[in-house]
């Protein structure tokens, strides 16, 4: 732990997205020759920080300082000049072109105005093995795996800035010997004196490469503290919020007088997520807990059929059904309020009243229109029921806020009277009214007996709603909380993955 | 996920409240801009607006503007719903000399008629099914999946015709193209009834709704359950068959199809068409009224440009400044400019 | 292999495979003064196929091409004939405006951020309409210059003729093979066509880039427009109709991405040779009609589409 100055160092920064307070006065600082770990669930305000580090965005409030110094980014290429260079989950340089030409683009040696491809390969080459690569850097890109694509980019990012190096989620699509690869490299750029800030939401990873931790949670720093000081567990336990308010909904608690399975889920997975069974009964909820990239996602794309299984059997009230589109799952009465509204769940042009009986009339199919009175009157029962607040149902939807646009897909489901309904993160960033009211929501439509899966990133939130927890870690459902046994420290050890009688974690 | 694609473009466009129908019809701008170019055109020539009766039918430059418009209007209907589900079909043009083709030379060797003209409808159908299955199947970007037929079209329908511009008399293709009923040109007829029959059928029916939804936001249509192929398929299809119509009304108009000249450049007039009526070629909102009403604004500012004794290629530089002036209105650049100026309303 | 390379040898190997079909059935295919007619009917058509190329290279399209070049003829017979400026001066003076047109359309699409379909839609028209309001007939032109021009060329082995026409196309197509691929422009051009996103984040000038591809290919077709009217000895504004499609389907049929980033221009040259190849096997056949050109183009156009999706759809395949 050094005590020197740092390299980049953001002090109160402040950024306000409409009325959505995204970072609220975060400090931050990277030192030289250490790795810090950047971690918060979704919403926490994490790539918002790294943008304004990067310069992709301007803060709102406070100072950025590089070596002591007061820089203002216009946009990422100025934050290269200053040494700042960001390596991004999908890797952004160019598929399309040789390996060469994706480190010197911009820079390319040239004689009488001519490239000199062969210096550029010789010297690519060169700076590549450096990196432990011996590639033959004279193909495309595209036709090297992530991991190789991800070096590539590491190394574009030092040669061109080499003060501080930004990895946002890098491992996300790697696998384990990929992992270890890249890591290495990490750990050799730390030794070189460079600044790293690593962004994951592998716990393991954190504790294998990083030095120092910085929590965010809700646009606030929680923490920053040196590893050695920490376990998996105090972690979780940041991340999710210390103060876990844990209010059972009384009638959540009374699991006894669970109905009927609704729907039942066997050996449903894919490549990358280990199949699962479940059921989910009438007027239940099944919460999930578990860190971003756990696979919580990943499970409710695919019982939905967003992404078909690879085996596998789901049954609708005992009888089965073949679900490999979202539209068969609709046709089965399923809904699913996707984690990104604004990419997968709106349609921002169309109307609130569009909006909401547009999943309907999918599954009417075309000649069964409702027409404008039978729309109005849905439209108008289900705004006035989730309380929509729009100034007039054909308005754009677009025009609505946050957790407006929420309730209008909520909504959208409700019409079609399903029997399961599948929640990716509900109250994803609303704002604060909103959320309450979405979690009063889901525990009247439990209530009315509905087959509910919900998942979220708030703890607090899941026990409030839920009757059973489901637990995931690395795309695997590892542990099922029921009745008395949902308690806050249960939860946030098996998420850490060291909850009793449950596997250990055992990475190399 | 957090999704760290760094998009340096602007987004946010200016929210367009969606005006209703009927009440501000006339403050549209499409209303507004066809009342200018007619008023021109009525000082350039003040006959303009006379109509009179005779042998039976309306005579006059109005009816004339109506009549020449037709065809484009007929490709426009299609493209329209093309366009709003962000496809484009370049290949229209060369589907009206198909379908022609089609109809002149079945004619011409003795086929029936009716038989003829089922048969031409049944070429642009099939052409518009293959730019569907491009694009649906194939998933090949609608440009790129339409220049095909583009390219091709003009050589099959020469392969048709052999080479030759195949004339012919019979009556029912030559009605087709000159006739009249109730007193109106009969493409104007065919171009009406097409219009309403489209418009009901997308409108009484969910098809228009889910349209607009898989135009605006393909994915968010797929997680609310809906399925674009068959829609898509549908769309280009139908996108084919008023082809078909149109070069039924050309070739009827000229008593004979010409595989070269008939439909060419067209596609790209009914693109224009579309556009002038709001639809956006990013998809989405459309309306086949309004394409229909950009169709005649085309048409009125030919006719202008005619009467006023320029030559008809002047039209061109027209029709430029018009693409021009609907860039630049739409562009993120002239919505920073609006919202800048006082008063604007956030 | 790159996997870029695999359509371009498919295209090469197609006309090397449909040139010996042309000449078995018709020998005397095989001779250079066939090829020297290839070169000179096809100047045109190439020279405007080169600014095609970098056009889509960079994920973008230009339809004002043919109409660039047919009011090039037009403008240049105006400048000799009625204004009485030496060619040179003419084509100087028309390769200036073609390049300022070029540039004004790439600056609207980068800065109005429209499809750049719907750009040079609005280019074609105007150029269109432009060359007729010049003058809506055709203007013949005579000039001892044009004709020592078109007097002169290199006589091949053979018997052959590479006129001065056929020279200027293998002048551009080797300068824009040193472009595309041995300078800076050139990949920028081929990382916008992958990426825009990255592109801009990697430092490359998109605006600047923008606008240059599209002078590029303006300029072109306005070089294409002086060797029309060399070829033609004519003006006339509905000149080289269509002649757009014909160089889209030339770079396509030539291994280059119609959706941008790979590619090359010495494909694109095979893809021009390709049409030439169907077009004078037509004419010596006698017995094909002419519009057979258009539909063997069209099902190579598609064959090549379709191949395209085949070779790009598949994943990395190097660890």
């Amino acid at each position: 732990m050094t005590v020197e100055q740092p390299v980049l160092e953001a002090r109160g920064i402040v950024k306000v997205f409409g009325q959505h307070r995204a970072l609220d006065k975060v400090d931050f600082a990277a030192n030289a020759g250490e790795v810090h770990a950047l971690l918060g669930e979704n919403g926490a305000g994490k790539s918002t920080l790294i943008k304004i580090l990067t310069g992709a965005y301007q803060p709102d409030g406070g100072d950025l300082l590089l070596d002591g110094q007061p820089i203002h980014l216009r946009d990422p290429l100025h934050g290269q000049t200053y040494g700042i260079g960001t390596v991004y989950q999908e890797v952004n340089l160019l598929p399309n072109r040789s390996v060469s030409e994706n480190l010197f683009l911009g820079r390319q040696p040239s004689r009488f105005g001519l490239v000199d491809r062969k210096r550029i390969d010789a010297q690519a080459r060169d700076l590549l093995t450096r990196y432990g690569l011996d590639i033959d850097v004279r193909a495309d890109l595209s036709e090297y795996s992530v991991a190789v694509q991800q070096i590539v980019a590491i190394a574009r990012a030092v040669e061109l800035s080499g003060k501080v190096l930004v990895l946002d989620e890098p491992t996300a699509s790697l696998d384990r010997n990929e992992v270890q690869r890249l890591f290495d490299v990490v750990r050799g750029l730390k030794a070189k004196g460079l600044a790293i800030i690593f962004i994951t939401h592998f716990l393991d990873q954190v504790f294998e490469l990083a030095d120092r931790v910085t929590i965010l949670r809700n646009g606030k720093k929680v923490a920053t503290q040196a590893l050695d000081t920490l376990n998996t567990t105090d972690v979780v336990r940041m991340m999710l919020g210390k103060d876990v308010a844990f209010e059972h909904h009384p009638s959540a608690l009374s699991g006894a007088t669970k109905g009927a399975v609704r729907v039942e889920f066997q050996q449903i997975g894919r490549k990358g997520m280990a199949p699962f069974d479940l059921a989910v009964h009438e007027g239940e909820v099944v919460g999930v807990a578990g860190l971003l990239g756990s696979g919580r996602t990943e499970v409710a794309r695919l019982m939905f059929g967003v992404d078909t299984s690879d085996g596998g059997q789901v049954r609708v009230d005992g009888q089965p059904v073949t679900i490999r589109n979202p539209a068969q799952a609709v046709a089965a009465g399923f809904g699913f309020c996707p984690e990104d509204r604004k990419i997968d769940g709106i349609f921002g042009d169309l109307s609130v009243r569009e909006n909401i009986i547009i999943a309907l009339q999918a599954k009417l199919g075309w000649f069964r229109a409702l027409n404008r009175d039978d729309q109005i009157e849905l439209a108008g029962r289900y705004a006035e029921a989730l309380d929509i607040r729009a100034a007039d149902h054909d308005m754009p939807v677009k025009l609505l806020s946050g957790g407006n646009q929420q309730k209008v897909i909520l909504a959208r489901w409700l019409a079609i009277d399903p029997t399961f309904l599948i929640l990716d993160e509900p109250t994803r960033g609303i704002d604060v009214g909103a959320h309450a009211e979405i979690v009063r929501t889901i525990n009247r439509l439990r209530e009315e007996g509905l087959a509910l899966f919900v998942i979220s990133s708030e703890l607090d939130e899941v026990v409030a709603y839920s009757n059973r927890i489901v637990v995931m870690r690395d795309r695997e459902m590892v542990a099922e909380l029921d009745g008395d046994t949902i308690a806050p420290d249960a939860i946030v050890r098996a998420i850490a993955g060291t909850a009793p009688g449950k596997p250990q974690e055992a990475r190399p | 996920m957090t999704r760290p694609t760094v998009d340096l473009r602007p987004t946010t466009q200016p929210p367009m409240p969606r005006a209703r129908p009927i009440a501000s019809f006339f403050t549209r701008p499409q209303v507004i801009a066809l009342a200018a170019v007619l008023l021109v055109n009525w000082l350039l020539f003040p006959g303009f607006f006379t109509i009179t009766w005779q042998d039976g039918r309306f005579f006059g430059s109005l009816i004339d503007v109506l009549n020449r418009g037709a065809p484009v209007a007929i490709l426009a209907i299609g493209m329209t719903m093309v366009i709003a589900t962000k496809g484009v079909d370049l290949s229209v043009g060369a589907v009206m000399a198909i379908s022609g083709a089609t109809a002149a030379t079945l004619v011409t060797s003795g086929v029936p008629a009716p038989v003829a003209v089922f048969a031409a409808l049944g070429t642009g159908l099939l052409c518009g099914l293959w730019n569907g299955i491009l694009v649906t199947v194939l998933e090949i970007q609608p440009i790129i999946a339409t220049l095909v037929l583009m390219v091709a079209g003009r050589g099959l329908a020469q392969l048709i015709t052999e080479g030759y511009i195949v004339t012919f008399s019979d009556p029912l293709l030559i009605f087709i193209g000159t006739g009249s009923f109730l007193g109106f040109p009969m493409p104007v007829v065919i171009a009406a009834l097409l219009m309403i029959l489209a418009t009901l059928i997308v409108r009484r029916t969910a098809l228009g709704l889910l349209i607009e939804a898989v135009g605006v936001n393909r994915s968010a249509a797929r997680f609310a359950g809906l399925s674009a192929g068959a829609l898509l398929l549908i769309v280009y299809t139908f996108a084919g068959f008023c082809a078909a119509i149109s070069g039924l009304i050309v070739a009827g108009d000229i008593r004979g199809a010409d595989a070269n000249n008939a439909g060419l450049w067209l596609e790209l007039d009914a693109i224009l068409a579309v556009v002038i009526g709001g639809t956006s070629l990013m998809g989405g909102r459309f309306s086949i009224p309004m394409a229909v009403l950009g169709a005649m604004i085309i048409q009125a500012m030919n006719t202008g440009i005619l009467i006023s004794g320029f030559s008809p290629e002047f039209n061109l530089v027209v029709k430029s400044a018009v693409i021009i002036v609907i860039l630049v209105l739409q562009s993120p650049i002239s919505a920073r400019l609006f919202r800048r100026l006082p008063g604007a309303q956030k | 292999m790159t996997r870029s390379l695999r359509p371009l040898l498919a295209t090469t190997l197609i006309f090397l495979f449909a040139y010996m079909l042309a000449v078995s059935q018709q020998p005397a295919m095989l001779s250079t003064r066939v090829l020297g007619n290839f070169l000179t009917d096809n100047a045109f058509l190439g020279i405007a196929a080169v600014g095609m190329t970098f056009v889509i290279l960079s994920g973008g399209i230009d339809l004002s091409v043919g109409a660039v070049i047919g009011f090039t003829t037009v403008l240049i017979a105006v400048l000799i004939m009625w204004l009485n400026l030496h060619p040179l001066i003419a084509f100087a003076v028309a390769l200036i405006v073609a390049t300022a047109f070029g540039a004004v359309m790439g600056a609207a699409i980068h800065y109005l951020r429209v499809p750049s379909f719907i750009v040079t839609l609005a280019g074609m028209f105007l150029a269109r309409g432009g060359a007729s309001v010049l003058s809506p007939d055709s203007i013949g032109i005579e000039h001892p210059f044009f004709t020592a021009v078109q007097k002169s060329y290199i006589l091949l082995p053979g018997g052959g003729r590479l006129t001065v026409v056929g020279m200027i196309m293998l002048a551009v197509f080797a300068v824009a093979i040193l472009l595309a691929h041995r300078t800076r422009f050139g990949s920028n051009v081929y990382a916008l066509g992958g990426s825009e996103t990255s592109a801009a984040l990697m430092g490359v000038p998109v605006a600047r880039t923008t606008i240059t591809i599209y002078a590029l290919s303006s300029f072109l077709a306005g070089l294409a427009g002086v060797v029309f009217s060399l070829y033609t000895s004519a003006g006339y504004s509905l000149n080289a109709l269509g002649v757009e499609l014909d160089a889209i389907a030339a770079v396509v049929i030539g291994g280059t991405l119609l959706t941008g980033g790979y590619g090359f221009v010495a494909g694109t040259f095979i893809g021009v040779m390709l049409q030439g190849l169907v077009q004078t096997y037509i004419v010596f056949d006698g017995t094909l009609s002419s519009w057979w050109t258009k539909i063997v183009v069209g099902v190579l156009l598609f064959m090549f589409i379709v191949l395209q999706r085949l070779v790009f759809r598949a994943g990395p395949r190097r660890t």
